[in-house]
């Protein structure tokens, strides 16, 4: 009963490193660089607790004699603080891949609802057309309508207003929310488009004549094809998140200061910048700068080789 | 008039257009691509030539490569290109730009991305004539006129002034060949220009071009996958397969008593409006991609009369009757003295 | 309609047919430009009927309503009026029931795009499997595990890929891998998986070369042959109609104008636009033959002509034919919507 099978082709790994995109990649320099730059930073932030030197929040190990020091390289410094340290002790080397940690947990959390969201109605708006496409599209314009940092400020406010005791928790939810709610937008546009050009082609009215369930295609059939531009829009709204989270942060209004993020940092290192400690904003606004930077170029790169004129 | 000899035998006029040795190539990540191989035929003036082809057979790109239109990264690697007696492959941007408005017309096959929608049917029309031709504005809108006339257009003198969205597909193709023709080319290369068009207007349309191009003494090179059409329109027809000239010959003769067996394969599997078959003759598999051509006679794998030659030597264009065909079959009659 | 009276019941009996499109401008705008509300009667009363193991194809050019019909009998388009009769069913109550995937099963599609009717991120087989799946046409096993369910669709799939001439290790492979022939035997193959009576074809070789074209063409008149298939050909190309049909209709602006069998209709044309049509085109056979000019173009299906839509182009039209629409005649050897044809003037 056993018919005789084919041999699998080349699996889906093979394919993709033979392919154009990973070939694109290999001979563009901007890209390898970002990329490798975000990939360094993403894996100092997730093994902070094993490779910064300090942990800058364990209160017992802080020692206030150390506190204001430059960074190594400058005359009072020492190489065991590469980077110096702030008012209180703080080492800003481990302070940075702690702070980055929080900054890439929330902006990458809110990247995720922002895509999960907007992907989901847009893809109901493309397909179901009519009044709910209507109705999902004007929302979509007035909240394009406000600037997203109000909206966040507007959360992140609210929120603080309502809940003045929260916890940790609670605060980084409100937060995500803040940032992920003026960012769905552009997701739900863009995927709408694509869907309302897939919907149309015949592989999908096949499907409808097999007697296929609507959900069903919606999901597997278009789905996958319109995932491409929001992979692109995923890693460049990565960037815009983290600084916004920044923003807020820097403005008070965003993680609370027993987690700080990179914004709190340079909200922190603002006020001492008076007294000459010009580290404590600095390495903390470059390090921002360089995910954000790196995030974006890789976006681009991106965007460029999945164009299908390309493939 | 001198007598010259040509690819089909000799005629007291020089040819128009000469392609000789014609290779272009296309340089891609996976290596030299060969779209066009050792392509060589000429238009004698006034001719109407047929290049028909499927898809990837290098028709269309033979038309680009004459009108100088070929898109980077595909470039002439080889042969050359003749035009009245001058070679114009090898010109500069400036040089080419003057001889493809003037002397080399073009149309193509969508009408509606031919004309710029944003200027009038008029100024477009006039900008040509002006551009090509020693004649004031004036006298260029009355040449407009009288072009647009010529092609049917109704009330030219008003529809002159309006833009390209305001004709329809049909009427808008007239348009089309109204520019290729306002300044007064002697070689018009058409690409599928009645394909994007409806059966009705299609007829209508590939008659105006015969008719015009007759009035206008200008020869055509008229690309199409449509047999129905080139019976219709050529005198001579040029059959591509894979990059190459396979077979080529007076209209009649090529469709009738084709020489090729791809040829012989083409005509068999169109159906026809005046006999009936329960099968259409089918030639199995599919033209080669650019990267794998086979090596030798390109249509080897798929010929039912290959034989060992076939697969080694590529066989060049020979005499065959009334037509000339690449195909070592026909040296082998020829030589057996049949 | 042909002249013997068929022996069992059509397949495939339409009455009435017609569906209206709501072209109009978005609310806002019209509301503020007063704009009217706009209509396009894509198709316009059709009626034909089917007999099984036959083949009918519709013919006419852009903006007739051939795909449209095509479409509102499988469903993917709701009518406006009329009905369609699969079997002695009505479909259009049938395919909103319960008994709607019984109803599917029995007719499938087969389109004329073939790099737009197939999945590009799905493998051939799960595209020729999608069927089977949503059909539960494979019965599990004994055992009643998964595994054996996945074998046995993945037998039947690779046995309708050799059936249409492809071969059982397509199956793993991915659209873009194949030429448009074998895309759209492709399509055959899943169209065929859930073992239909009734296949309707949208211009299935229209989009493929000649050569190609051949070869699509011949396997499907041999699917025909063996399996009793019941075909609505729709296309644009006459001379390919008249290789595969059995039966021809001809549509314009969404009428149907003359319905004959084959041999009858291009033999003796009744209609002036068929007749034009047969004039028109160009043909390799019968090139340098005597032609009537063709006039004018299809007009604007927004605001097609009163009375019969052909009368602008008509070289016999009169006062009749431009106030009323003539209605389909059934005549010896077929039927014809001409005045003049009634009247005996042609």
């Amino acid at each position: 009963m056993t018919s005789t099978m084919a041999s699998a082709p080349p699996g889906a790994w093979a394919r993709f490193f033979d392919g154009d995109v990973w070939h694109s990649f290999r001979s563009s320099p901007v890209a390898i660089a970002a990329a490798a730059i975000a990939l360094v930073c993403v894996f100092c932030a997730v093994f902070a607790g094993v490779i910064a030197p300090h942990n800058p929040f364990d209160l017992a190990t802080l020692e206030l004699s150390d506190s204001m020091l430059p960074p190594a390289w400058m005359a009072g410094g020492r190489w065991t603080y590469v980077l110096g340290t702030d008012e209180q002790g703080r080492d800003v080397l481990s302070a940075l891949m702690y702070g980055a940690r929080i900054s890439l947990l929330i902006g990458g959390a809110s990247v995720l609802v922002s895509t999960v969201v907007g992907v989901g109605l847009g893809l109901v708006s493309g397909y179901a057309g009519g009044a709910v496409d209507a109705f999902i599209m004007r929302v979509c314009d007035v909240m394009l309508s406000f600037p997203s940092i109000l909206i966040a400020l507007l959360i992140a406010g609210v929120g603080r207003a309502l809940f003045p005791q929260a916890h940790d928790s609670l605060a980084f939810g409100v937060l995500i929310l803040a940032i992920a709610l003026p960012g769905w937008v552009q997701y739900a546009r863009t995927v709408r488009g694509s869907t309302l050009v897939e919907r149309n082609k015949e592989y999908v009215q096949a499907a409808r004549v097999v007697g296929v369930p609507t959900l069903r295609i919606m999901r597997r059939h278009v789905l996958p094809n319109v995932l491409g531009p929001v992979l692109v829009l995923a890693t460049i709204h990565l960037a815009v998140a983290i600084q916004t989270e920044a923003t807020l942060s820097f403005l008070g209004v965003g993680v609370s200061p027993t987690s700080p993020s990179l914004g709190t940092f340079i909200n922190e290192g603002n006020k001492q910048l008076f007294s000459g400690a010009w580290w404590l904003v600095i390495f903390p606004g470059s390090m921002l700068l360089l995910i954000a930077l790196s995030m974006n170029l890789f976006g681009d790169w991106l965007r460029d080789a999945l164009n299908p004129r390309l493939r | 008039m001198t007598a010259v000899p040509t690819n089909e035998g000799t005629r007291t006029v020089r040819p128009l257009l000469q392609v000789r040795h014609l290779r272009v190539e296309f340089e891609s990540r996976r290596g030299k691509l060969v779209a066009l191989d050792d392509v060589s035929f000429d238009i004698a003036p006034g001719e109407i030539l047929g290049v028909v082809g499927e898809s990837g057979a290098g028709k269309s790109l033979t038309g680009s490569a004459i009108i100088g239109l070929l898109d980077p990264p595909g470039r002439i690697t080889a042969g050359e290109i003749v035009f009245d007696g001058r070679r114009i492959d090898n010109l500069p941007f400036e040089e080419m730009r003057r001889v493809r408005g003037r002397q080399i017309g073009a149309i193509f096959q969508d009408p509606l991305t031919s004309l710029n929608p944003l200027y009038t049917v008029g100024r477009q029309l006039t900008e040509t004539i002006l551009a090509h031709l020693p004649v004031n504005p004036q006298q260029a809108r009355a040449r407009a006129i009288r072009l647009l006339q010529e092609t049917g257009i109704p009330a030219a003198q008003a529809r002159i002034d309006q833009y390209p969205h305001q004709f329809s597909g049909g009427m808008r193709q007239r348009v089309v060949i109204a520019l290729a023709l306002a300044a007064e080319p002697r070689l018009i290369v058409a690409d599928e220009p009645t394909t994007a068009l409806d059966v009705s207007i299609q007829a209508q349309i590939i008659a105006l071009l015969k008719r015009l191009c007759r009035d206008h003494g200008a020869a055509v090179m008229l690309v199409t996958h449509d047999m129905g059409v080139i019976a219709e329109t050529c005198d001579r027809v040029a059959v591509m397969y894979a990059g190459r000239i396979v077979e080529i010959g007076p209209v009649q003769s090529v469709i009738h008593h084709p020489s090729h067996p791809y040829t012989a394969g083409l005509m068999g599997s169109i159906p026809s409006m005046d006999t009936d078959r329960e099968r259409l003759l089918q030639i199995d598999g599919a033209m080669p991609r650019l990267n794998a051509i086979p090596s030798g006679c390109a249509f080897h794998p798929r010929c039912p009369k290959a034989f060992e030659r076939c697969l080694t030597e590529r066989p060049d264009l020979m005499s065959a009757g009334p037509t000339r065909a690449a195909c070592w079959l026909t040296s082998a009659t020829a030589r057996a003295g049949t | 309609m042909s002249a013997v009276p068929p022996v069992e019941p059509p397949l495939v009996r339409v009455f009435d047919l017609a569906k209206t499109f709501d072209v109009s401008a978005p609310w806002l705008a019209r509301v503020i430009e007063r704009r009217p509300v706009q209509h396009v009667h894509a198709v316009d009363g059709v009626s034909f009927s089917i007999t099984r193991g036959k083949t009918l194809a519709l013919v006419g050019e852009s903006g007739c309503g051939k795909s449209t019909v095509a479409r509102l009998l499988v469903g993917l388009l709701r009518a406006t009026r009329g009905r369609v009769e699969f079997d002695g069913i009505d479909a259009a109550v049938t395919l909103r029931s319960a008994s709607a995937l019984a109803l599917r099963r029995r007719m499938q599609m087969i389109f004329q795009d073939p790099y737009a009717s197939l999945n590009p991120r799905w493998t051939v087989a799960d595209i020729v499997g999608e069927p089977i799946r949503e059909h539960h046409l494979v019965s599990p096993e004994p055992d009643g595990s998964n595994r054996s369910v996945r074998l046995a669709t993945r037998e039947r799939v690779e046995e309708l890929l050799r059936s249409v001439g492809l071969a059982a290790t397509d199956a793993l492979k991915f659209p873009h891998q194949f030429s448009g022939g074998q895309r759209q035997r492709i399509s055959i193959a899943r169209a065929l998986a859930t073992q239909p009576e009734f296949l309707v074809c949208d211009e299935p070789t229209s989009a493929l070369d000649v050569s190609v074209q051949a070869q699509v063409l011949n396997i499907m008149k041999d699917l025909q042959r063996t399996r009793g298939l019941t075909y609505l050909f729709i296309s644009h190309n006459l001379a390919v109609v008249r290789h595969v049909s059995d039966q021809v209709g001809v549509m314009y602006l969404g009428r149907l104008v003359e319905l004959a069998d084959k041999g009858e209709l291009f033999a003796r044309p009744r209609h002036p636009y068929t007749r034009m049509l047969l004039d028109a085109i160009p043909d390799i056979g019968m090139s340098g033959r005597a032609r009537t000019p063709v006039q004018g173009e299809v007009p604007n299906p927004l605001s097609p002509p009163g009375g019969c839509a052909f009368h602008p182009r008509c070289p016999h039209a009169n006062e009749r034919c431009r106030q009323q629409r003539p209605a389909l005649l059934a005549l010896p050897g077929g039927a014809v919507a001409c005045h003049a044809v009634e009247e005996g003037r042609l």
